[in-house]
């Protein structure tokens, strides 16, 4: 029956919405991630289109994550991960020697798993990267920043008479959209998002999964997600992985609907996870 | 149905016995903790609270002109007129050796002291006045009941004719017990009721500043370094176990090294309190990279991923998120380290702080010694009264310790933040 209801729910995004010719803005070529002896990736070829919100889907271990974190090279932190292939963002080998990693996350911005707010007011949260960066010179206009990233995330009305408090009061959901509020700040291309809602009671994941559509008009969106009917909601391309092989990707509908490969299919109706 | 529900079986009754019996023990292995401790605080205190008082001893002294002369203050014989005042006050005292005992009722201070007054008071020179003078260290003992005076004379210091003019006094009203200002605020001496702890604890503040201003920062730096941005690899864990074999290296080691080094290779001035601070600054080094590296640990990666994921370089997040998060464990270790420190004597007996110093230190390059070592040479020291001295020695010391660890629980509350 779940089966069934994933089915709808991708339909009403509307199929006119995803098209094939996406251009794409993030193209990996033939990517393999190693871990020390052990390869967590093999091969990964895969294009992510603009202004789209494209899901990323898997078994536990898949490497849905680790390809996550190659976007913005978030795995530079692994002393032993190693990545070979090539990541192109809007035309630029992002694993390029002269890439400077803090402007590349500059652009493509992360929210985690958990929310993981500073401990710090909620103004100093959502301040911190365009002050870093010098994107905003006045006060004036970080607070502008602030606020319009703030507003964008969704979460201004329930928080713009208490900026000086501390994040960390916040509930969950709220210090989720004040994460996305952070990235956002900066302006970032791509906004990576690793199963952003598992943490979070199903009323706070309708709002995160609400607003991550309406960031779609103006940032390209990967979202790795456990939930099979979030990636149907919100995306409208999805790629599936397993054991570390990229086995399908498409768009949503076409995933859900008619997978091509027999893993796919075993995993959206539950067989196999 | 009801019993089949609670039923006890014999297992599950032997694994509440067992649970029972842990938590005695428990009990009883905190008790006896407890107990230990508890006595020898409580011998401390019950040796050491006398030293906060002395005896003093009051005579009658003869200032008019013959005595003391108001044109030649510097020519008068001072320790002549306290002697006079003794004589007269016990007239039938004339065996040579006996007037040698008498006289030795009141401090050798007291001539000084009397010169002193002398010298600022010369309006007030003429006629007969009444001073208070410190009482030597056996008629202090002997007041504060140290003196078995039932037992046979050959057995004590003090003589059954000293006892006799000691009652006498003190039925006078003449002995009197006053708080020992002294102690705090005189250095040490070669007499027990005059030596202080000043140039001691004076001594011991100069090392601990150089220790702090030389481990803390250096120590930081290397637990940041080595935590958050050194590569992981066999390089690093050799590191890492060179520095917890060098917390446990015995404090001695570290004395020998700065003898060595500091003293005969680089010829820095001996007994100082700068070398001191270094030895010591040696010692607390590991201790204070042991505990920075725990609190970054304690950091949750979080607060990096979040950091670094919005592009702030590795220096901006360790500085500006990982950071402020250690500080307060990072300080504690730091306060710790400081404190096992300040009760160190093993490497300053090496590098020479064992020295008797009288003088409070001025500055890092002049002689001094520390609190430990003076306690270390008021025990070994054959006076009966430099015990009680040393206890109350380490009574100060363990008020400084106890105020450290306060300080360290009050910075670690203040700057906590949570996460």
């Amino acid at each position: 029956m779940a089966y069934a209801l994933e089915k709808s729910d991708a339909a009403q995004l509307g199929p006119s919405e995803a098209v094939a010719s996406d251009p794409a803005l993030i193209s990996a070529v033939d990517v393999d991630v190693f871990y020390g002896e052990k390869q967590a990736l093999k091969g990964i070829s895969l294009d992510v289109p603009e202004h789209r919100v494209t899901s990323l889907i898997g078994p536990s271990g898949c490497g849905k994550t680790t390809f996550l974190r190659c976007l913005n090279r978030m795995n530079d932190l692994i002393d032993v991960c190693r990545v070979e292939g090539e990541i192109k963002i809007a035309g630029q080998n992002i694993y390029a020697p002269e890439v400077d990693v803090v402007s590349l996350r500059a652009q493509v911005g992360m929210v985690f798993q958990k929310p993981n707010p500073f401990p710090k007011s909620i103004f100093e949260n959502v301040a911190y990267g365009p002050r870093i960066h010098g994107l905003a010179s006045k006060k004036s206009d970080l607070q502008g920043t602030v606020e319009a990233s703030l507003k964008r995330a969704g979460l201004w009305e329930e928080v713009s008479d208490r900026l000086d408090h501390p994040a960390t009061a916040l509930s969950g959901g709220q210090q989720q959209r004040l994460c996305i509020a952070r990235a956002i700040a900066v302006e970032p291309k791509v906004i990576l998002m690793d199963e952003p809602c598992s943490a979070l009671d199903p009323i706070a994941t309708a709002h995160i999964e609400e607003l991550i559509d309406e960031l779609r008009q103006k940032f390209t969106i990967i979202i790795v997600t456990h939930s099979m009917q979030q990636a149907a909601r919100v995306s409208q391309h999805t790629a599936f992985f397993h054991m570390g092989v990229l086995v399908e990707h498409g768009k949503t509908e076409q995933i859900f609907t008619t997978p091509n490969d027999e893993r796919t299919e075993s995993y959206i109706t539950g067989r196999i996870g | 149905m009801t019993d089949s529900f609670t039923q006890h079986s014999p297992h599950l009754a032997n694994r509440h016995a067992a649970e029972i019996r842990f938590q005695w023990a428990g009990r009883v292995a905190i008790f006896l903790a407890l107990a230990f401790l508890f006595v020898m605080i409580g011998s401390i205190f019950y040796k050491g609270t006398g030293a906060f008082w002395r005896t003093y001893v009051a005579l009658d002294i003869d200032l008019s002109k013959d005595a003391i002369d108001p044109q030649d203050l510097a020519g008068a014989s001072y320790g002549g007129l306290v002697k006079k005042a003794l004589k007269a006050k016990f007239p039938d005292v004339k065996a040579r050796r006996d007037r040698r005992k008498l006289y030795g009722l009141v401090s050798s201070d007291a001539a000084f002291a009397l010169r002193k007054w002398a010298e600022e008071n010369p309006a007030e020179l003429g006629g007969v006045r009444k001073f208070w003078f410190v009482a030597s260290d056996d008629v202090d003992v002997l007041r504060k009941g140290g003196i078995d005076v039932e037992g046979k004379e050959s057995d004590r210091r003090v003589s059954d004719k000293e006892l006799k003019w000691v009652a006498t006094l003190a039925a006078e009203g003449r002995i009197e017990q006053r708080f020992n200002w002294a102690f705090f605020t005189s250095g040490d001496s070669r007499e027990p009721e005059l030596a202080g702890i000043l140039s001691a604890l004076v001594g011991s503040a100069w090392s601990l500043l150089v220790c702090f201003f030389l481990s803390f920062p250096v120590g930081i730096m290397a637990a940041i370094y080595l935590e958050e941005f050194s590569k992981k690899g066999w390089w690093s864990d050799l590191l890492e176990v060179n520095i917890n074999n060098l917390a446990a290296v015995p404090s001695i080691v570290f004395g020998l090294l700065g003898l060595a080094i500091f003293l005969n290779t680089f010829g820095l001035p001996r007994s100082s309190p700068l070398v001191g601070g270094m030895v010591l600054a040696l010692m607390t080094l590991p201790t204070i990279i042991i505990a920075a590296r725990a609190a970054l640990r304690a950091v949750p990666p979080s607060i990096r991923e979040a950091a670094l994921g919005i592009g702030a370089s590795p220096l901006q997040s360790t500085f500006h998120h990982v950071l402020p998060l250690a500080m307060p464990g990072m300080l504690t270790g730091a306060i710790v380290g400081m404190a096992r420190a300040l009760g160190e004597t093993a490497p300053l007996l090496m590098i020479g702080m064992v020295a008797f110093i009288a003088d409070v230190p001025q500055s890092i390059l002049e002689p001094a010694t520390a609190l430990p070592v003076q306690i270390f040479l008021w025990a070994d020291s054959p006076e009966r009264a430099f015990l009680e001295k040393a206890s109350a020695a380490i009574i100060v010391l363990l008020f400084f310790l106890v105020v450290m660890n306060l300080i360290a629980i009050v910075l670690r509350r203040r700057m906590e933040q949570r996460f």
